[in-house]
């Protein structure tokens, strides 16, 4: 068993309206200093077998295929140990 | 015989009824189509309806796209099958790559819900021949995830190819360049946030009118399918 992580997140050219509310709520709650947020998704996926190169690949095709909209979106993989 | 306009079902569709209604009030034979059914029995053209496929999970319209039904959608659209996406459907056609760029959460976070003015920009769509070039028409909206967005070199490529359809006189979410509908290069396939299926008579449509100015994009797919 093992786990693999993708992040997903809107490329730094896109606007990101909810990143941006949050960014815009931050200071009313006390909390100042922050000048940006943007906000993405996290998918852990649990493999059966061990998160080898061929395993990794597999996720990687899973990310440009469904869990990120390479149009809008960028994605990372990595294992977790 | 009456042309055949499929209108597809997915689970969270809401407008599938209004879209079959339009088809009828234009003159055309309604066809209800089924996520889950890959046959698009013999229909002439098909209207993806809105609503929220799929609940939205993931991203609008990203689950849609793999359905059975819309394998079918996508293998035809290639060979010319005439294509409408409304507001999900829209949003179906961009993660299907029948379209470029996407629709992202609304500039502002709001649900948008109201009457708006559209120019349409191009009649030369297989959806659009009954309006005339610059035309303004009375529509609703109603999405939170309509801002149409795509690289600047994609939407020079749309503009200079003639491919927006219609844009927003005001723009009610940050849409790039006021962008409300935009086709594929072969005019075959159209998607528009707007929608027209709630324009069609007078008694549902925009008050205090106009209320039918979404009728045309219904009686000029047909007409172009009786004319073929």
């Amino acid at each position: 068993m093992a786990r693999v992580v993708v992040d997903v997140m809107l490329k730094p050219e896109i606007l990101d309206a909810q990143g941006q509310a949050v960014q815009r709520a931050l200071p009313r709650l006390g909390f100042d200093g922050v000048v940006g947020v943007r906000q993405g998704k996290r998918f852990e996926v649990e493999l059966d077998g061990p998160a080898d190169e061929a395993a990794l690949e597999r996720v990687r095709a899973m990310a440009e295929t469904l869990l990120a909209n390479t149009v809008i979106e960028e994605f990372t993989v990595k294992a977790e140990v | 015989m009456a042309a055949r306009i499929g209108v597809v079902t997915f689970p969270g569709t809401q407008d599938d009824q209004d879209a079959l209604r339009a088809v009828a009030r234009a003159g055309a034979q309604p066809v209800p189509l089924w996520h889950r059914d890959p046959a698009l029995h013999a229909v002439d053209a098909v209207i993806l309806p809105g609503g929220f496929s799929y609940g939205d999970y993931l991203r609008a319209g990203a689950i849609a796209r793999f359905s059975p039904v819309m394998q079918a959608v996508i293998a035809g659209a290639a060979d010319g099958l005439p294509v409408l996406g409304i507001c999900n459907g829209f949003q179906v056609l961009c993660e299907s790559h029948l379209l470029p760029g996407a629709l992202l959460r609304n500039g502002g976070m709001h649900f948008v819900n109201r009457d708006v003015k559209l120019r349409v920009e191009s009649a030369a769509t297989r959806w659009t021949a009954h309006y005339e070039p610059g035309q303004e028409i009375v529509i609703p909206i109603k999405n939170v995830d309509g801002r149409y967005t795509a690289a600047e070199r994609t939407l020079d490529e749309l503009e200079a190819e003639g491919r927006v359809v219609a844009r927003y006189l005001q723009n009610p979410n940050g849409s790039a360049r006021d962008i409300a509908g935009i086709a594929n290069a072969q005019g075959n396939v159209v998607g528009l946030m707007p929608h027209p299926e709630h324009a069609i008579d007078e008694l549902t449509g925009p008050y205090p009118g106009p209320a039918t100015d979404g009728l045309p994009f219904f009686t000029s797919i047909l007409k172009q399918l009786v004319d073929a």
